[in-house]
């Protein structure tokens, strides 16, 4: 099967990277993983036409959920850590997805970002909690064994890369049955689920909570990749973030993510270098000309072409 | 037998407009019975009503022995009575095929592709299947809207204009499709139509409203002739006879 | 009993304050279905142009009266010459996208902008403190009050005024209600959209820049300072009804009450409230306050 194909050869790939490669890459690779988990839970609940400028809510709450668990309460392995974020993250999305699944458009849009802005308002003046500056976290054991010190980063970046593979592979399997087709009817037509007998409402809850939930581990694993976490990962340019990516890589694909933060990442290390007067600016031209000129995303391209071929 | 769904008083007003006023029906199984009124006479508010898109204001409506006033759209068509639209809803991005396995789906049929597949023949879509739902032709959608209503194993269908927008040349074809297929399905089917051959060729009873309420309900042959339905629905010019 | 006048006062600063912006944001959406995130910049743009120009006045020796109409000149400047820019120059070609895709165009215009402003005015901050200190303060509840306040209290209602009497009174502003109430028809009837949009971002744009301008001397002037700011009139909007300028109003009044109770009483909770406001307001009214009714679809 194809899908099984490209998820091995993507491990192996990843595997080698945290093995072979220097530190910073296999840090950025990390971030990038991490990122591309975070924009493909957003796939899932644009499936159902919803676009989420506050998933920095759910990225924020993974990341701190984990870094608690080793500054709190001296749990300081990295697999726990992982299911923490998005366990936490799963749950504070299962309590407001209550609220949001009745929403739709702009209101989704700016309902989900105020709740986002409420954590990031609670971080910033919670003086337990290191206020803007946050605080560090270590993680020593992977699934109980310990670690040397110097192999941690990449031994969590071949956890990050089965997490986010099998993720990947499940949101795959779930865009191609009958979820996957009832959530682009909610978008298309609500009226129509409502008579056929769903809810719409339901539709939204559980893709709501999918992509919450895919935040969480996104936002714990870059915590890990950083060592460090703070009140700008719930921000509302995070998760502006976060959206651009999403659109720099369409919807079409569950690679199209984790391309796109690739390309994000990698072009926001060299601006930072260069230019760091000028990469938001980037960023803003990039993001026109794609809805301009290629409204499905970067993906397009590679479809254009493997189609001329 | 006992009655498919019964409505008793239905009132129902939009500010000074009365767009149900003392609605009394009752519809009896295996029966095609055709709605007709001038647009705006209430047909379309009456299927509202029916499916809990529209509450009334007062009045109930029994579904078998059960009152459905109050309850969502989402429940009405769980409990039995679907419905199509006079602009079809269909969920344009998805192709044809799609759009009826959702439906089955949802309905929670045993095998959903084998349903669909049976449905596409049935309702003659079969050459249309892999093509989005909204890139084909306006009487194509019309079969689908129904054909996804049908989806759900109802008693009770409501089709709302099933023929409009389509060529004079081809509403008989779709009808007969539709027709023929709520048939094999054993359902009541409730139609609204505005036209008049339409309505002599396939419905059983015919109701006629006009102004929110009912001015005339029995056999085709009766209702088409009567003298204020001509008047008031076909709109036919009558002189004033001598009473 | 004392503390109160001052909070209030306080909130009612905050208030004015707010509502020039988000009666600039609720305007724009009203009339274009845009919730515009450059508005964020364009407050941004007002303050820096704001201390650009009075700069200039105070430093050529001119009577220090006068930095107030520069502090207005800038306002209208950024407003009638960048708002037309953003307007013919992109979102023109815009209309009729998902609103969704809208908002990510504007934010785009954003981040540009922020960088723009950064280019021009470079990273440092920049200060005005002279038109706060001018008029002086008085006594309330025996402590010192900024008199600036008073103005800026006076000049939101001003400005409420003025747009109510525009949208309501005036020909023009009953065409824009037109539009806001049903574009197709009002297009059917002859009106110029395209004329009224640009009208509309003009006009939406000066009360963000004036927004700006008027805030200038009371904080350091820094890159970044729009960010905050469009988060907050979102909320107010939301909070009034997209598109609603008594909504916009009560909005406003409302978070800049609460906002100036917590951070008396209960400071670490100030960001919180706002939001915390906003989320029950939509619970109680999931449209906001002064929500828009809804056609039938079937």
């Amino acid at each position: 099967m194809k899908a099984a194909a490209v998820a091995i050869a993507s491990l192996v790939a990843l595997t080698a990277l945290a093995l072979l490669s220097p530190q910073w890459l296999v840090f950025m690779a990390m971030l990038m993983l991490a990122k591309g988990v975070v924009v493909l839970g957003l796939l899932v609940l644009m499936r159902t036409g919803l676009v989420s400028f506050g998933q920095g809510l759910y990225f924020g709450i993974g990341a701190y959920a984990a870094a608690l668990l080793s500054h709190g309460l001296h749990v300081a392995d990295a697999a726990v850590m992982l299911l923490a974020g998005a366990a936490a993250a799963a749950l504070i999305a299962a309590l407001l997805g209550l609220l949001l699944a009745g929403y739709r458009d702009i209101f989704f849009a700016m309902l989900s970002l105020a709740f986002s802005m409420i954590l990031y308002g609670l971080l910033v003046k919670s003086a337990a909690l290191g206020s803007t500056d946050g605080f560090n976290l270590h993680a020593r054991t992977f699934f109980g064994v310990a670690l040397a010190p110097g192999v941690e980063r990449r031994v969590f970046l071949i956890a990050g890369a089965v997490f986010a593979v099998v993720v990947a592979l499940l949101v795959h399997r779930l865009f191609r049955g009958h979820w996957g087709r009832l959530a682009t009817g909610v978008r298309d037509n609500e009226l129509r689920v409502s008579y056929l007998g769903a809810s719409p409402y339901r539709a939204v809850y559980v893709n709501y909570l999918i992509a919450g939930a895919m935040a969480g581990l996104g936002g714990a694993l870059a915590a890990l990749a950083v060592g460090h976490v703070d009140p700008e990962t719930t921000y509302w340019t995070t998760s502006g973030e976060f959206v651009f990516i999403a659109i720099l890589g369409g919807t079409q694909s569950i690679l199209a993510p984790f391309v796109a933060a690739t390309i994000f990442e990698a072009l926001r290390t060299v601006a930072s270098q260069y230019a760091p007067n000028l990469w938001q600016m980037s960023l803003g031209l990039a993001m026109l000309a794609i809805i301009m000129f290629l409204p499905a995303g970067l993906w397009t391209l590679a479809e254009r072409r493997r189609r001329s071929a | 037998m006992s009655a498919v769904l019964t409505a008793q008083g239905l009132h129902k007003s939009f500010g000074a407009v009365r767009a149900a006023a003392d609605i009394n029906l009752t519809f009896d199984p295996d029966t095609v019975v055709s709605l007709i009124g001038a647009n705006g006479a209430g047909k379309t508010t009456f299927l509202n009503i029916v499916t809990g898109y529209l509450r009334p204001d007062s009045g109930h409506i029994l579904f078998g022995e059960r009152d459905i006033v109050g309850f969502s759209p989402r429940q009405i068509t769980k409990l039995g009575i679907s419905r199509s639209f006079q602009i079809p809803q269909l969920f344009n991005s998805l192709s044809v095929r799609e759009n009826l396995l959702v439906a089955e789906s949802i309905a929670a049929t045993d095998d959903p592709q084998a349903a669909t597949d049976e449905a596409l023949t049935r309702f003659e879509l079969a050459p249309y299947a892999a093509q989005k739902a909204g890139l084909v032709p306006e009487g194509i959608r019309k079969l689908l809207d129904v054909a996804m209503a049908l989806s759900s194993r109802s008693k009770l269908l409501l089709l709302d204009e099933p023929t409009s927008g389509v060529s004079a040349d081809e509403k008989v074809a779709i009808m007969d499709v539709v027709i023929g297929a709520a048939r094999a399905a054993r359902v009541t089917v409730i139609f609204v139509e505005h036209d008049m051959d339409i309505v002599a060729r396939f419905a059983g009873r015919v109701v006629a409203f006009y102004d929110g309420g009912i001015i005339a309900d029995g056999s085709p042959d009766t209702v088409l002739r009567a003298e204020n339905v001509r008047r008031y629905v076909i709109g036919e010019e009558i002189p004033h006879a001598a009473a | 009993m004392s503390s109160i006048l001052p909070v209030a006062f306080d909130g009612i600063a905050y208030a004015s304050w707010l509502f020039l912006i988000s009666a600039g944001l609720t305007l724009i959406y009203g009339v274009m279905r845009i919730l515009n995130v450059a508005h964020g910049s364009l407050y941004a743009l007002g303050a820096y142009a704001a201390c650009s120009l009075a700069g200039v006045w105070l430093g050529g020796g001119l009577p220090a009266a006068g930095s107030f109409a520069m502090l207005l000149l800038a306002a209208i400047l950024v407003g009638c010459l960048v708002g037309p820019l953003i307007e013919r120059g992109l979102l023109q070609w815009m209309y009729g996208k998902d609103e969704v895709v809208l908002v990510l165009i504007t934010y785009a215009v954003f981040l540009i902008m922020e960088d723009v402003i950064k280019l021009v005015w470079g990273v440092d901050s920049l200060l005005l403190p002279e038109p706060y200190a001018l008029p002086g303060y008085f006594l309330l509840g025996g402590l010192p009050y900024p008199v600036y306040n008073v103005l800026l209290i006076a000049m939101a209602l001003a400005t409420g005024l003025a747009l109510a009497w525009a949208l309501y009174r005036t020909r023009k502003g009953k065409l824009l209600l037109a539009v806001i109430h049903d574009r197709e028809m009002s297009m059917a009837m002859g009106i110029n959209v395209s004329r009224v949009y640009l009208a509309t971002f003009a006009v939406g744009a000066t009360l963000a820049a004036l927004g700006g301008a008027f805030t200038a001397p009371t904080i350091a002037v820094t890159p970044g300072i729009g960010v905050e700011v469009i988060v907050l009139a979102f909320a107010v909007v939301v909070i009034g009804g997209l598109g609603s300028l008594g909504g916009a109003a009560l909005g406003a009044l409302l978070v800049g009450l609460v906002r100036a109770a917590t951070v008396r009483y209960w400071p670490e909770a100030e960001l919180f409230s706002i939001y915390a406001v906003m989320a029950m307001v939509l619970i109680a009214r999931p449209k906001g306050l002064f929500a828009a009714q809804e056609a039938r679809k079937i």
